[in-house]
């Protein structure tokens, strides 16, 4: 811990996406021994550096260069850096759930001798592994079977049996109940006093003031600050989110009117797995033409929360009841939440949104296809003058409607997902993530259509991981952490700060000390 | 020529290479038929032979529009030459043991189709049993099914009336010298209503400002339509009049082109197949249509055992075997894809009139069932490395 070597470090990475930088010359030391935190917003660039060292993007991909142990590191592939003892766990388990403990284990990496694997030694050696992550399972075991904070043990498992010397957990704790948490960072620590370095991503101060050594914060794709040891979470906080707020929206003056919708105790499952909650008792109403915005992390229940009432198309709904214009209306399907007029532009337009094989011209009235039919059949001129006016209407920017939409642009896919859903008529629009991924004038371009479509009295929720979005664009803000409802505020009186103490604050245990007035806003909140 | 994009499509060769599979594919056909046409002294295209050539590929052409839709949808189903065996086995029985009136069991087998069908579909979209599986478990237990209702033995001869499906031709109200009057009406009939539908469609196209096709590509393609139309009609009402089975065929063609391409039903098959998880999300019930694809299928497989069967005039247990593969290669030569969301009807009647003429003309020529199986393959495996490497250049 006290070594004053470095065992990494990352000079001046650069690393650019078509059309976005997502690392400017960012620089990270790294000692060995210590338990390093990586924070930063959604998108700052933390699991693309991770990436980056782990050589998932190979040498030459970026710019910038990496010391390991003070030699220079060129990982062409992922096997290169687990070679070196660098060892990456992604947020998203790469287990196999079909195969057992000890397969998965040493998958890629088998224990055989001419290709025939020698079970009994995998077996032995697995049990060797997981008594050392404390875990008390057959190494026979299904993974499948198990919870998600035994599968997070396999894969650190999984890391040890590579010999891992630097570790690094993309968000490790994150779909992990508060017990397997505790017990994960437990176990972090005890590696720590057998030598082990390891990097690790988080959004949860309070685990990284509980086992961090240090912290490093990025915010859009530059390495703000660096702090060892101890320091105030509001000084994290605004490292993190501190960026200036131009004239990036259009200005509106809301019309806000009777409230339409209301939910109430909205709860929803997880599928399979250990049924955790993915939605957690959520209440809120929206009023007509008004703006509402969903603040929170990635995984807190924003999406699910959307996609749940729009015809139950996520996890298992438990219970919970919704009211449009004062009458209980029933969404367990698609085509009735469609038909009590809600609408969901959905935050994957690639893969859930639009028909990519198809034209503009086929994809517009998919949702809304009687409105262009009479006794089901189609009228294509209807049809091509509906989509003709959509292309007008919101500036489609494409040769013909006859252009399959894989061809356009990020900007213009998404017009052609509103175009959809406003052909459908909805009172209710939910816009999750509408901006993406697409450049800043098109943007600009999404913000006016949310603008003229409140004023043209539709109710508006939109989802956003951007917070400076949210605070630009919307009336009032709900903020989400662990599929519970933890705040809520006039975004007049919100700040991105605020936002982030709520989220931040609502994970730690509720008895702590110094409950603050935001705590306690979010709790009447979620009362 | 190509030197500006607009949006009224002027640029001919921009059309062509947005088209070219469509266009392909016909031409296709256009050049084999020609080549079959010159190798085989003109016998290709002799009244008789035109004849025979819809007669043999009739089952082909009725199942093909079925699968058509069940491949756009993203499934398959390898259980329909069972299916046919299976009903032109209880057609037989029903008939020939039974003495049952031939109107009545051919509704019975239709509605015995359909219900296969039905009991497969219901698998493939409610439980999400891959298809392949599914429709392999159904060819093996109709196959079974058809051993065991004939007792491994034929069943046959058919009374006159049911074989008049299969071998039939349509009656002349206006006497019994040729040409057959009742076909050339027929015949030429239709080639003007799908003219004046298209010259229709055209103009309004054009009021709205949405015709693509340059206009030359418009005219050869109708006149080339019109012309073969009108001529084969010609030909084959100078021999014995129009096949009834072949007015059987065109009614279903132009009935699930108009499915497929005109109304919300064939609509939403394509988005299912498309991207199932966003037609889901656009409110689109995918388990019933999927479902429906499946019943529409196993009864149009009935329908063309009880045309095979009333063709060879019995039942046999091997009728049918590899119909399926038949029927699959026709759809994918006219251009549907693997993976669902793309085809068309006519593309897959185009494909099984491709592998139907060089079915016949390979036999014309006294090509060993050997070679001919070897070129269909090769036929087939070229016109989908074309549409893959056609798909890589855009």
């Amino acid at each position: 811990m006290v070594a004053m070597d470095a065992i990494l470090e990352m000079r001046g990475i650069t690393k650019e996406f078509p059309g976005v930088k997502a690392l400017d010359n960012v620089n990270l030391v790294v000692r060995p021994g210590e338990i390093r935190a990586l924070c930063g917003e959604n998108g700052a660039g933390k699991s693309t550096l991770m990436k980056v060292l782990s050589g998932v993007y190979p040498h030459g991909s970026y710019d910038g260069e990496i010391l390991y142990k003070g030699k220079p590191m060129a990982f062409k592939k992922i096997a290169d850096s687990e070679h070196e003892g660098i060892v990456i766990i992604h947020q998203e388990l790469a287990l196999v759930p079909h195969m057992s403990i000890a397969e998965n284990i040493f998958l890629g990496n088998e224990i055989a001798k001419n290709g025939v694997i020698d079970r009994h030694e995998t077996n032995r050696r697995t049990a060797e592994l997981l008594a050392k992550v404390g875990l008390r399972e057959s190494p026979e075991t299904k993974v499948g079977e198990l919870g998600m904070g035994k599968q997070q043990l396999i894969e650190i498992a999984k890391a040890l049996s590579k010999k891992v010397e630097l570790l690094i957990l993309d968000e490790p704790t994150s779909s992990l109940n508060e017990h397997d948490s505790a017990a994960l960072l437990r176990l972090l620590a005890s590696f720590r006093e057998q030598g082990m370095t390891a990097i690790m991503i988080s959004h949860k101060l309070n685990e990284i003031s509980e086992i961090c050594d240090s912290i490093t914060v990025l915010r859009d794709g530059a390495t703000v600050s660096h702090h060892s040891g101890m320091v105030p979470e509001s000084q994290i906080i605004k490292d993190m989110v501190g960026r200036s707020m131009d004239d990036r929206y259009p200005p509106r003056e809301p019309k806000i009117g009777e409230t339409i919708m209301q939910v109430r105790n909205w709860t929803v499952a997880e599928e399979g797995g250990d049924g955790r909650l993915l939605v957690n008792n959520a209440n809120f109403d929206l009023k007509q033409g008004e703006v509402l915005g969903i603040a929170g992390l990635m995984g807190a229940g924003r999406t699910e929360l959307a996609m749940s009432l729009f015809g139950r198309s996520v996890g298992i709904f438990k219970n919970g009841t919704a009211t449009i214009h004062g009458k209980e209306v029933d969404l367990s399907t698609v085509s009735k939440a469609i038909k009590a007029g809600l609408a969901y532009v959905t935050e994957d337009r690639k893969s859930l949104g639009l028909v990519l094989d198809d034209s503009i011209r086929r994809n517009i009235p998919l949702a809304n296809l009687p409105g262009v039919a009479r006794n089901g059949i189609i009228d294509r001129h209807k049809e091509g003058k509906v989509a003709q006016d959509y292309r007008k209407a919101i500036n489609i920017r494409a040769p013909s409607i006859d252009q399959a939409t894989v061809n356009l642009s990020g900007g213009n896919q998404q017009k052609v997902v509103l175009s959809k859903w406003l052909f459908s008529e909805p009172e209710i629009l939910i816009l999750d993530e509408p901006t993406r991924g697409i450049d800043v004038g098109a943007k600009y371009e999404i913000y006016t259509i949310i603008r003229d479509l409140a004023a043209a009295g539709k109710s508006i929720i939109v989802i956003s991981s951007e917070m400076p979005e949210l605070l630009g664009i919307t009336d009032r803000v709900i903020v989400m952490n662990e599929g519970r409802l933890v705040g809520e505020m006039p975004t007049s009186e919100a700040t991105q700060e605020r936002i982030m103490s709520v989220i931040i604050k609502s994970g730690h245990d509720l008895t702590e000390e110094d409950i603050t007035p935001e705590e306690i806003e979010a709790e009447t909140a979620h009362v | 020529m190509s030197d500006t994009t607009t949006d009224r499509g002027s640029d001919t060769f921009g059309f062509i290479r947005r088209n070219i599979r469509q266009y392909g594919i016909l031409f296709a056909l256009v050049v084999i038929m020609a080549f079959f046409q010159v190798v085989t002294g003109g016998i290709l295209f002799r009244p008789v032979n035109l004849t025979n050539l819809f007669l043999q590929n009739s089952h082909i052409v009725i199942m093909a529009v079925g699968m058509l839709l069940i491949i756009v949808a993203g499934h398959i189903d390898l259980s329909v030459g069972s299916i046919a065996a299976f009903v032109g086995a209880l057609a037989a029985i029903m008939i020939v043991k039974m003495g049952l009136p031939v109107p009545l069991v051919v509704v019975l087998g239709l509605a015995a189709g359909a219900l296969i069908g039905a009991i497969q579909g219901y698998w493939i979209a409610y439980w999400k049993i891959p298809s392949f599986i599914v429709t392999l478990a159904g060819m093996l237990v109709f196959r079974g099914l058809t051993m065991w209702a004939l007792q491994g033995q034929s069943i046959g001869p058919f009374p006159k009336e049911f074989q008049m499906i299969a071998s039939g031709f349509i009656p002349d109200f206006f006497g019994p010298d040729k040409p057959n009057t009742l076909s050339l009406v027929l015949g030429w009939g239709a080639a003007l209503v799908i003219l004046w539908l298209q010259i229709r469609n055209r103009k309004r196209e054009e009021a709205v400002g949405i015709a693509d096709e340059p206009f030359a590509f418009f005219v050869g393609k109708n006149a080339l339509i019109f012309v073969a139309l009108a001529a084969m009609t010609w030909a084959l009402a100078n021999f014995r009049g129009l096949p009834n089975v072949f007015i059987i065929m065109a009614l279903l063609v132009a009935l699930y082109a108009f499915i497929s391409e005109r109304t919300t039903l064939g609509r939403r098959i394509y988005a299912i197949g498309g991207n199932e998880k966003a037609a889901k999300l656009s409110g689109i019930n995918v388990e019933r249509i999927t479902f429906l694809t499946f019943v529409n299928m196993g009864m149009l497989a009935a329908l063309a055992g009880m045309v095979v069967s009333a063709r060879l005039n019995s039942a046999t247990p091997k009728a049918g075997v590899g119909f399926e593969l038949d029927v699959i290669a026709a759809v994918f030569i006219g251009g549907a894809s693997m993976s669902g969301g793309v085809g068309t009807v006519v593309g897959a009647i185009i494909g099984a009139f491709i592998m139907g003429v060089m079915n016949n003309g390979m036999s014309i020529l006294g090509i060993g069932i050997d070679y001919q199986q070897v070129i269909k393959g090769l036929v087939l495996m070229a016109a989908v490395i074309f549409d893959v490497s056609n798909k890589r250049k855009s």
